[in-house]
């Protein structure tokens, strides 16, 4: 059909599609359209030039007029930037996600254990299965949770963890975000626009649903509640304000749980129970959604120069008289030096094998391994354990002299604070670039619920790293998204 | 409602009022202005910024300041100013209200930025100032057809109507205490007769009272139609009726026992505007009357925020 590992020769838009090393959604190595791609590339043929631009304006246009932004730190002017959405799907066929799913409720069901553990006895730190020092030294580690006692033991209730597909085409995870990850709204708006822009093929193709998120979502946090309003929970959702980078997202979501949007000036503690400032007097808040960081959530307890969150609100939670989702502390679990132990801690907890492996991970507070890395890092990636959005890493193959340099005094300086991991080659999609269809790397973060019950909603937010080759998908960094179909 | 929504949809709404007014009131001058008087220009704006209760410092200069009335974000008392912190509370309730309320603040933002661009003083200021006023007379009209009458709506009518009746009273009792009219107030002031004329259509007022007592413009019964006017949107009385409706509407739907006091506050001024007569005013000092009108709205004014938005945790967990 096509010429392997170069230029093929399709007909446009399919004309300039490259194949490389890495894994390819779409083309087998062979150059054949794997067969749940088939009725995109049909399509994608059929269309006239000026259908398939009309279509991706169309759909543009839908996130501009909804103001579907983010916001981008560090600079002055125009921080609100419109999330860049490519138009083509990323199809998953429902095997793929079969496994996907029993893997992240392993991962999350361990996690939970491992959290409820170090919090409590510290059974798998006397068994020395993971080391004291790493937990004691993790700076997301509360020592003030000790011996508290969280609702159903969900610590983590949601969760978004990145997964990436090597060139062998195992789903391997990237890492855990057990603190407040983001990005879900973007899933689900894609989804309302990829129905309006490809009502044809997303029937003909069969996509399960995602639209229940939300009230899932608003189902687990009503799992959390405590006793004495488990029946009819008042939920809330905490955001930083109008100036954090997800506030879109705390909005949609609050709009589409149809809960209470507020933010710490809003609450009030008195006798250690939280109340909402209503223009008809205070009402009891049960369960807090919050998306602020564990350092601002109460000036008294953690951070004190901070006006985001609420002063009392941690007595109030240890008093049981609300929950927090997620909990406090769970940090410490995507630690990304702790990463390393996942496999260990769902063998030590469950007794089982990991059902979706780790990437391979170097330590940097191990000798041997740190004299490796620093001696290799051209081939690393090396990441800060507490970092995330892209932020603090280095991609060694990318990297200028001056850059490594500078990583290696790093890790030399602060070795707790460094992992690095080989760089891997994230599996292409096809994208719509400049009217062409092009191969671009890809990850994949589906949102996992965690309450009563495990859910799972089937795909996730697909990130794309925009830019030709390269490895990089967060937002924050030129990265984009797409619509994921799993299909039935 | 959370207290903070509330407190914003009311900012919100005044700023715009407040906007809408500070450029229809230099719109009428700048007209004035074309028209050849033997008063300097100086002379116009330092009436100007007494109308709109603006001080001058010393050493400033006056022309200096009525321009930066329009374009310096600096200046609290700017149309700029206004206009970007009505859309800035906008953003941060954009939820609560109608996403086309917020797509007609966040244009009219940037019709702003973009006049700011160029010196409208040399050019062509009354495109800008009508522009303003559409601006916002659009902003009202989806305001009432998009949203739900409901607790922020009210709210949304309470900041409009509050900052109406303050900024009335300050013009009325500014432009009165300018043109003395303390001889007899029933004799129409040749003279000055543009410049009552100008104070009518500053209110929006002109062909309305017209329709009411002809275009005789006799001190007395302009005072009387801006001030006691039942039905006219632009007069004082209709505004703090306005006022008292939304607060009674609100301490229904929120279902506090605290809202007493502010509408004791309300009720008082309401019927003290509903029983006056224009003569009794006249001849018992108009300035002192526009003072008490004034003082009384910030009285409610605060009464409101102690009320519903800033009330104290314990007061609250009593009722």
């Amino acid at each position: 059909m096509a010429s392997v590992a170069g230029r093929r020769t399709d007909p446009f838009p399919l004309n300039d599609y490259e194949l490389r090393e890495a894994y390819d959604e779409m083309l087998t190595p062979s150059g054949e359209v794997r067969s749940h791609y088939q009725f995109l590339q049909e399509a994608l043929l059929e269309l006239p030039e000026a259908e398939l631009r009309k279509r991706k304006q169309a759909a543009d246009l839908s996130f501009l007029h909804q103001g579907i932004t983010f916001t981008v730190y560090g600079r002055e002017e125009g921080t609100e930037k419109i999330f860049p959405n490519d138009l083509l799907p990323r199809i998953l066929t429902d095997q793929e996600w079969q496994k996907i799913e029993r893997g992240l409720s392993q991962r999350i069901l361990a996690l939970n254990l491992f959290l409820k553990d170090i919090y409590h006895e510290g059974k798998i730190l006397n068994d020395g299965v993971v080391p004291r020092e790493l937990i004691y030294t993790c700076k997301h580690f509360r020592r003030q949770m000790r011996g508290f006692q969280v609702r159903r033991d969900a610590y983590v209730a949601v969760a978004g963890t990145d997964l990436i597909r090597q060139p062998s085409g195992e789903f391997v995870v990237l890492e855990d975000n057990l603190r407040v990850p983001s990005g879900v709204s973007y899933m689900l708006v894609s989804r309302q626009v990829m129905k309006r822009t490809f009502p044809v093929l997303f029937r003909r193709c069969g996509v399960q649903p995602i639209e229940h998120y939300a009230q899932a979502l608003l189902a687990t946090l009503r799992s959390l509640a405590p006793e004495h309003a488990a029946g009819d929970p008042t939920i809330v959702l905490l955001s930083p304000g109008v100036y954090n980078s997800a506030y879109f997202e705390h909005a949609f979501l609050a709009r589409q749980m149809g809960i209470e949007l507020v933010e710490g000036r809003d609450l009030v503690v008195h006798d250690n129970c939280v109340y909402m400032r209503n223009t008809g007097g205070l009402t009891r808040v049960d369960v807090i959604y919050r998306r602020i960081d564990d350092d601002f959530c109460d000036p008294l307890a953690f951070r004190h120069d901070t006006i985001l969150g609420v002063p009392g609100l941690f007595n109030a939670y240890r008093a049981g008289n609300v929950s927090l989702g997620n909990a406090l502390g769970t940090g410490v679990a995507d630690d990304k030096a702790v990463y390393a132990y996942v496999p260990k801690i769902i063998k030590y907890y469950l007794g089982e094998d990991a059902i979706i492996d780790n990437v391979q991970t170097f330590i940097m507070t191990d000798p041997k391994e740190r004299q490796h890395v620093i001696d290799n890092i051209g081939e690393y990636v090396v990441k800060a354990v507490g970092e995330s959005g892209g932020y603090g890493m280095l991609i060694g193959p990318h990297s200028s002299d001056d850059q490594r340099d500078e990583f290696r005094r790093r890790i030399e300086a602060d070795p707790r604070n460094y992992i690095a991991q080989p760089t891997i080659q994230l599996s292409t999609a096809p994208c719509l670039i400049d009217g062409r269809v092009q191969p671009r790397h890809v990850d994949l973060r589906p949102y996992i619920l965690f309450g009563e019950k495990t859910t799972i909603v089937p795909g996730g937010l697909t990130r794309v790293a925009l830019t030709r080759g390269s490895l990089v998908v967060n937002s924050s960094q030129g990265g984009g998204s797409k619509d994921t179909w799993v299909l039935h | 409602m959370l207290s903070r929504v509330a407190d914003n949809l009311y900012w919100m709404s005044r700023y715009l009022e407040r906007a809408e007014h500070i450029a229809r009131v230099m719109e009428v001058q700048y007209n004035l202005m074309l028209e050849a008087t033997a008063e300097s220009e100086e002379e116009r704006w330092r009436r100007v910024l007494r109308t709109l209760g603006v001080r001058v410092k010393e050493g400033e200069s006056v022309v200096e300041v009525a321009h930066s009335l329009t374009s310096d974000p600096d200046s609290p008392t700017s149309i700029v100013h206004c206009v970007m912190s009505a859309r800035e509370i906008a953003r941060q309730v954009r939820e609560q209200i109608s996403s086309e309320m917020w797509e007609q603040i966040n244009r009219l933002f940037h019709a702003i930025r973009r006049a700011d661009r160029v010196d409208l003083w040399q050019s062509d200021p009354l495109d800008f100032f009508q522009s303003i006023c559409e601006g916002s007379y659009l902003f009202q009209g989806i305001t009432d057809s998009k949203m739900t009458h409901g607790e922020g709506w009210h709210f949304i009518q309470l900041g409009r109507y509050m900052e109406r009746a303050s900024t009335l009273s300050t013009l009325i009792d500014a432009h009165y205490s300018e043109f003395d009219v303390a001889l007899d107030p029933s004799v129409e002031s040749d003279g000055d007769h543009l410049e009552w004329v100008g104070l009518l259509k500053s209110c929006t007022a002109f062909e309305a009272y017209c329709k009411v007592y002809s275009a005789e413009t006799r001190p007395d019964r302009i005072g009387e139609f801006l001030i006691l006017s039942p039905n006219f949107p632009h007069s004082i009385r209709f505004s703090v009726d306005a006022v008292e409706t939304a607060l009674r509407a609100i301490s229904g739907l929120s279902s506090g026992k605290r809202s007493s006091r502010i509408e004791r506050i309300t009720g008082r001024l309401r019927a003290m505007l509903s029983f006056s007569q224009i003569d009794e005013i006249m001849a018992a000092g108009l300035h002192s009357y526009l003072q008490n009108v004034l003082k009384q709205c910030a009285d409610a004014h605060s009464a409101l925020h102690q009320v519903y938005i800033t009330y104290a945790i314990e007061a609250a967990l009593e009722a």
